[in-house]
C-alpha cells in the first residue's frame, strides 16, 4: 500500500485518470468468449430460416448427418425435452400481456428471417458451417407482418396462435381530464407522426459462448459474451431445468453491448442444453452477417405526438399515442422498453396534464429489446421535435420556447406529471452554457445571411435539451411496474493481510471502465492509490449477488454500494483500531489511510497495520470477527435523472441533399463526476451513436421482411470519420439520491444527440416550408424533401 | 462466413503463377485479396484454387518510363498514394489510391487486384479509364498489352483470359489537372457515385459506380472539347450510363448525382 502524508491526501475523486483496462485491450492481451482455447469444444451452427413468416413443412437432417465431422443435427422436436420452461421475458408489463410460445428452435411456424430451425454441431466450426449447408428445410410461405401501423389493424397476423397482432396496451393517464381541457383550451396545438427506425445494435464484438460441462460433477461453466451474467444464471437454470447451484457463468472480456447483450438467447440454451447432452463442451461464435438477424434490434416505433400550448409558448399538456415494434418475440425485457420513456414525453418542461398509451406489436422481423438509451431517446426525439414544431408555429426561437418551459431550479426534488421524482437539475444553466459556446446568435445570423444570399450549403441549427431516468432502478419501483427482478447493486470490499484491496462487484462491465472507475472511489475514500485496488468482476462465483449493467446503472447504484461497502470496512477498521490504541472510537478520525487521535495526529495506527491484524487476529476486540471485509446490497430510494443541452449545426448541401455535422456542442449533467476521462469518452459514443440513428443507421427490411442490409458494407455505422470534434462541457449538480452525488451517463449522449441533428437539419430547411425530415436523413431522402417542397 | 474448400499456391515469380494458373482451370489469382476473399466468404466466388501472387517481389514498382509511368501489378494502394513519381506525374493516380477504404486496406489492397477485379464500384479502374490506362498482361503465350478501354467488359468482367495474369499498368503523364468528386455516406464506403476528370491538351472523364464496368462520360467529354461551359457540359453527363438502385441510391439519384460531380469537377478543373 502506498502511504500518502496525512496532511497531503489527495483526491482521486473527480480526476482525469486513463483507465487500466485500455493496455490489455489496445494489445490484444484481453481474451474474448471466442478466444477462450477449451479442447474438444464441439461447435455450434444454426439453420436460419430465409423467410420472415413460414409453415415448416418438413425438415431433413439426413444429408447433414452424415456429413464429415457432423456429431448430431436437432430440431425443436429432438430437443423439446431439454427445456423446462420457454425462453425468458421478465417484463410481463400487463396482465393479459401476450407472448407467443418461444423456444430456441423454431417448431411448426417460423417468424422472422433468422429464426433458427435447426442446430448443428460438428468438429470444426467449417464442418458444422458446410453440414448446416446440407440441412434441406421445405418452407410453405406466409404473409409477414411488417408494417405498425398495418399490424395494429391485424389485417394479417404475425402469430397464428394469437388472436391479435398487440401484445399489451398500457396506459399512462394521471389526469385525462386535465389533458382534454388543456387541448380544448389550447391557442396553439400540434400533432405530429414521428419514425422511430429500427437500429442494428453491432458491437464490435459479436456474440460468442462456450459452455464447459463437468461430466462427473453435474455441473456447468457457461462462458458468455453478455452484459448480464447474474441474470444469465438465473434464467438459464429455470429454462433448461438445471439447479442454480451447478451453474457458473463468466462474461470474459465482453466487446461492447449497447443493451444487445442484455438479454438470453437461443444459442445460450442451446450450447448449455447440447454440452449436457453431448457431455462435451459446446460453442458458438455468430458471424456479422447473421447477427445483424438474430440478435435483438433496437427502437422501431411510430409516435403520434400532440401538443397544447398557449399563445406565449408556455406548453399545457401533452398526449402521446405509440405503436411499438415487440418484432417476432417478446425476449428478455422487450415490452417493458417503451415504458421506460413513458415517464419523460414531457422532457424537462414543467407541463401538467399528460397522457401515454403505448400498443406493444408483434411484427415478423428480429425481436427488438432494450438499446442504448432505450425508450429514452424515443420520448426525448418527440418531444424536442416537438417542441421546434411549436416555436415554428409561434415564430418564436426555439430556445427561448424551450427556456420558458423549463422545470424551474427552485422547484427540485420535482414531482412530475408522469409520477417521477426528479432529483435534482439546472436546465437553464445548461441551455445558457450550450447557446454561449454554440456561438448562437452569430450562428443565426450566418444563417439569415446564407438565406439572403441563396447560399446551396444551408446553415442548420438544431436544439435539444433531455431528461433521463437512469440508475435503475428502486426495487419497489420496478414491482410496481411488474418488472420480474429487483434493481439493487452487490459489492463487497476486503483489505488483504498486504493491505492490497479487493473490490467485488456485481456490476458486468463490457467497455464501461468499471475497474478503474471502482478502483479510485475506494482508493479515495482510503487515501490510497488506485493501482493498490484491483476490482473482480463478471464471474458469478466471484461475484455471486449482482444486477449486471445497464440503463446507466452500474455507477449510481453499484458505484454507490461499492462506496458505502469501503465505509463499512472503515468502521470495521476503526474498531480494531481503537481497540488497539486504547481509545474510544469516538476519538479517532481516518485521515490518509491511517486512524489518528482527534487532536492528536501523532498519534496513529496505518490502514496497513489493522489489516495485518484483522488477518492475524490475535488482539481483536470480543465480537469482532477476523478479516477486514464488508459486503452490501444496495438498493438505490430512486432514479436518478441526468440531463443537458445538445446543439448541432449542420451544413445541407442543396443540390444534394448531403448533410455534414459541422459542429455539436454538448453541456451535460450527470452529478458529480467519477473519472472525467471516462465520462467524456462515454459522451463522445454516445454522440455519435445518436448520430447514427439521425443520419446513417437504419434496418431495411424488403416487402417480403428480408433484412436489406445485414452486413457492415450496407448497414452504415458512423465512425469518427463523419463526426467533428466535439465541443464539450458540464454542469454539475449532484443527485441527492445517492452518496457520491452521481447520476450516470452511459446513454446520455445517445439520448440528446438524434433529435438534435434532425432539428437542425429541418431548421436548414425550414425556409422551404419543411417541417420534417424522418431518419436516417440519408442524401437521396434530402433531396427529394428539397425537390418536392421546391416544387410545391 | 467461411469459404468452401479450395486449395492454395504461392507463386515466388511470375512464370511459376502461370505455370500454376495453368494446372487449374478453376483457380484464381490472389493479391491483397480484398476484393476476392470477401466474395469466398459469401460463397459467392468459390475457386477451387487460390495461386497467391502477393509475394513476388518484382512486381510491385512504380517507375518512369519515357512518357509513361509503369507501375507494378502488386504495388500496394498505400505506395500508390505516397509516390512521389507518381505524386508529381500523375497526382490523380495518388489522390484516388489514398481515398479508398481505410488505412488498413490501403496497405494490403493491390492495384493490380482491384483493377483485374473490375468493379465498376471501385475507384482505381474508373482513374486508369479516365487516364487511357494501358494494362500489361502475361499468359502461357507471353506478354501482351490491352488498352484500358478495351479492359472492362462487364460485371466483374475483364479483358484477362483465365490463364493470364495483370503484371503492370502504364499510366500516360501529362495530366497534371485533375478532380477528384467521390460522393458517399462514410469516409470508407464504396462511392455511391465518384467522378475522376482529368485534363491535358483535353479534358477526360471517368465515372466510378455509374454503370457495371467504369465508364467514360463521353458526352460531356465531347461538350467540354467543343467548348461548352461545365453546366452545359454536365447536363449530358449521365447519357449512355446505365447506374443500377441499391440502397443507397435510386437510378435517376444517381443520374442527377453524375451531373452535379461532373460540374464540380469541371469547375474545379477551372
Amino acid at each position: 500500500m502506498t502511504m500518502t502524508d496525512p496532511t497531503q491526501q489527495e483526491h482521486i475523486i473527480g480526476k482525469r485518470r486513463v483507465r487500466r483496462e485500455d493496455p490489455k485491450l489496445l494489445s490484444g492481451e484481453n481474451r474474448f468468449a471466442d478466444d477462450l482455447v477449451v479442447p474438444g469444444a464441439l461447435h455450434l451452427v444454426l439453420v436460419r430460416s430465409p423467410h420472415a413468416h413460414a409453415r415448416i413443412r418438413r425438415i431433413d437432417v439426413g444429408a447433414a448427418q452424415s456429413m464429415p465431422g457432423v456429431v448430431g443435427v436437432y430440431t425443436a422436436q429432438d430437443l423439446q425435452a431439454e427445456w423446462a420452461g420457454p425462453m425468458p421475458c421478465a417484463w410481463p408489463v400487463t396482465p393479459d400481456m401476450k407472448s407467443p410460445t418461444h423456444y430456441p428452435l423454431a417448431g411448426e411456424f417460423v417468424h422472422y428471417a433468422g429464426e433458427g430451425v435447426a442446430a448443428v454441431v460438428a468438429r470444426s466450426q467449417v464442418e458444422a458451417v458446410d453440414a448446416a449447408g446440407a440441412v434441406i428445410v421445405e418452407y410453405e410461405e406466409l404473409a409477414p407482418v411488417l408494417d405498425l401501423e398495418d399490424a395494429v389493424r391485424d389485417a394479417a397476423l404475425a402469430h397464428e396462435e394469437l388472436e391479435s397482432n398487440a401484445s399489451f396496451v398500457w396506459t399512462l393517464e394521471p389526469n385525462s381530464e386535465a389533458v382534454d381541457a388543456a387541448f380544448r383550451d389550447a391557442a396553439v396545438t400540434i400533432s405530429e407522426r414521428y419514425v422511430q427506425q429500427r437500429l442494428i445494435p453491432a458491437a464490435m464484438e459479436p456474440r460468442a459462448m462456450v459452455v464447459v460441462p463437468s461430466p462427473m460433477g453435474g455441473d456447468f461453466t457457461v462462458y458468455s459474451s453478455t452484459q448480464i451474467p447474474h441474470v444469465l444464471r438465473v434464467m438459464l437454470a429455470l429454462t433448461a431445468g438445471i439447479p442454480e447451484t451447478k451453474l457458473r457463468v463468466v462474461a470474459p472480456s465482453v466487446g461492447g453491448g449497447f443493451g444487445s447483450k442484455l438479454d438470453v438467447y437461443a444459442e445460450e440454451l442451446l450450447c448449455l442444453a447440447l454440452a449436457r447432452r453431448l457431455r462435451q463442451p459446446v460453442r458458438f461464435t455468430e458471424e456479422r452477417g447473421e447477427g445483424t438477424m438474430a440478435t435483438i434490434h433496437g427502437r422501431g416505433q411510430v409516435q403520434y405526438m400532440e401538443l397544447a400550448a398557449d399563445a406565449d409558448g408556455k406548453v399545457r399538456g401533452i398526449r402521446v399515442k405509440l405503436l411499438a415494434d415487440m418484432g417476432a418475440y417478446l425476449q428478455l425485457v422487450t415490452p417493458g422498453v417503451p415504458l421506460l420513456g413513458a415517464f419523460l414525453y414531457h422532457g424537462v418542461y414543467d407541463v401538467g396534464a399528460y397522457s401515454f398509451t403505448c400498443t406493444g406489436l408483434f411484427t415478423n422481423k428480429t425481436p427488438t429489446d432494450a438499446y442504448r438509451g432505450a425508450g429514452r431517446p424515443e420520448a426525448t426525439y418527440a418531444i424536442e421535435r416537438a417542441m421546434d414544431s411549436l416555436a415554428r408555429k409561434l415564430e418564436m426561437d426555439p430556445a427561448e420556447l424551450r427556456r420558458r418551459n423549463f422545470i424551474a431550479a427552485e422547484k427540485f426534488p420535482y414531482e412530475s406529471v408522469a409520477g417521477l421524482v426528479f432529483d435534482s437539475g439546472s436546465y437553464q444553466e445548461n441551455l445558457t452554457k450550450a447557446l454561449d459556446a454554440a456561438d448562437y446568435g452569430q450562428l443565426r445570423a450566418e444563417q439569415q445571411q446564407r438565406r439572403a444570399a441563396g447560399s446551396p450549403r444551408r446553415l442548420g441549427i438544431g436544439v435539444s435539451c433531455y431528461v433521463e431516468m437512469c440508475g435503475l432502478a428502486p426495487s419497489r419501483v420496478l414491482a410496481s411496474l411488474n418488472y420480474g427482478a429487483g434493481g439493487w447493486e452487490a459489492a463487497t470490499v476486503r483489505i488483504l493481510p498486504t493491505s492490497k484491496v479487493q473490490v467485488v462487484t456485481g456490476t458486468a462491465p463490457h467497455g464501461q471502465g468499471h475497474e478503474t472507475s471502482w478502483s479510485m472511489i475506494v482508493a479515495d475514500k482510503l487515501g490510497i492509490s488506485p493501482d493498490d485496488v484491483e476490482v473482480l468482476h463478471s464471474d458469478t462465483s466471484i461475484a455471486p449477488y449482482g444486477m449486471d449493467t445497464y440503463g446507466s446503472r452500474s455507477l449510481s447504484v453499484g458505484g454507490t454500494a461499492v462506496y458505502l461497502a469501503t465505509e463499512r470496512v472503515i468502521e470495521k477498521a476503526m474498531k480494531i483500531a481503537a481497540h488497539q490504541m486504547e481509545v474510544a472510537e469516538e476519538d479517532l478520525e481516518y485521515v490518509g489511510a491511517a486512524f489518528r487521535v482527534k487532536g492528536s495526529p501523532e498519534q496513529q495506527l496505518p490502514l496497513a497495520a489493522i489489516a495485518f491484524e484483522a488477518f492475524t487476529a490475535h488482539n481483536l476486540p470480543d465480537g469482532v470477527e477476523p478479516n477486514l471485509e464488508a459486503s452490501i446490497s444496495w438498493d438505490p430510494p430512486n432514479f436518478t435523472f441526468p440531463n443537458g443541452t445538445h446543439i448541432a449545426v449542420v451544413e445541407v448541401d442543396e443540390e444534394t441533399g448531403r448533410v455534414e455535422l459541422v459542429r455539436y456542442i454538448a453541456v451535460d449533467d450527470c452529478g458529480n463526476q467519477i473519472n472525467p476521462l471516462i465520462v467524456e469518452g462515454q459522451i463522445h459514443g454516445g454522440i455519435t451513436q445518436g448520430v447514427a440513428q439521425a443520419l446513417y443507421e437504419e434496418a431495411l427490411y424488403d416487402g417480403s421482411g428480408q433484412l436489406l442490409n445485414a452486413s457492415l458494407a450496407d448497414y452504415l455505422v458512423p465512425s469518427a470519420c463523419e463526426v467533428p470534434s466535439f465541443e464539450l462541457a458540464s454542469t454539475v449538480t449532484p443527485s441527492p439520491t445517492n452518496p457520491l452525488g452521481v447520476k450516470g451517463v452511459g446513454e446520455a449522449g445517445t439520448i440528446g444527440s438524434a433529435p438534435a441533428v434532425i432539428n437542425a437539419v429541418v431548421d436548414a430547411l425550414s425556409d422551404l416550408g419543411i417541417t420534417n425530415c424522418p431518419m436516417p436523413a440519408t442524401p437521396e431522402r434530402v433531396y427529394q424533401l428539397i425537390q418536392q417542397a421546391k416544387s410545391e | 462466413m467461411y469459404p468452401s474448400v479450395f486449395d492454395y499456391a504461392r507463386a515466388t515469380t511470375v512464370a511459376e503463377a502461370i505455370t500454376m494458373l495453368a494446372d487449374d482451370e478453376d483457380s484464381k489469382v490472389l493479391a491483397g485479396g480484398h476484393s476476392l476473399l470477401p466474395l469466398m466468404k459469401l460463397r459467392l466466388a468459390t475457386p477451387s484454387k487460390l495461386v497467391d501472387i502477393g509475394r513476388i517481389a518484382e512486381l510491385s514498382y512504380v517507375r518512369k518510363d519515357g512518357d509513361q509511368i509503369a507501375i507494378g501489378a502488386l504495388t500496394r494502394h498505400r505506395d500508390v498514394e505516397t509516390s512521389e513519381l507518381l505524386v508529381r506525374e500523375v497526382p490523380v493516380l495518388a489522390r484516388v489510391a489514398g481515398q479508398i477504404g481505410d488505412p488498413s486496406v490501403r496497405h494490403v489492397g493491390t492495384i493490380g487486384g482491384s483493377t483485374a477485379h473490375g468493379d465498376g464500384a471501385a475507384d482505381l479502374p474508373a482513374a486508369l479509364l479516365a487516364l487511357g490506362a494501358t494494362m500489361v498482361a502475361e499468359g502461357p503465350s507471353g506478354r501482351r498489352t490491352i488498352a484500358a478501354a478495351d479492359f472492362f467488359k462487364g460485371f466483374l468482367e475483364t479483358a484477362l483470359a483465365p490463364d493470364e495474369i495483370l503484371t503492370e499498368i502504364r499510366v500516360p503523364t501529362g495530366f497534371t489537372k485533375f478532380a477528384f468528386q467521390k460522393f458517399n455516406r462514410r469516409a470508407q464506403d464504396w462511392a455511391i457515385v465518384g467522378v475522376v476528370a482529368v485534363r491535358n491538351e483535353r479534358t477526360n472523364i471517368g465515372f466510378i459506380n455509374m454503370g457495371a464496368t467504369p465508364l467514360r462520360a463521353t458526352a460531356a467529354e465531347e461538350r467540354v472539347a467543343a467548348g461548352a461551359n461545365p453546366e452545359e457540359a454536365a447536363a449530358v453527363a449521365d447519357e449512355g450510363t446505365s447506374p443500377s438502385a441499391d440502397i443507397n441510391a435510386s437510378v435517376d439519384y444517381r443520374r442527377h448525382l453524375a451531373r452535379v460531380l461532373v460540374r464540380r469537377a469541371l469547375v474545379e478543373l477551372g
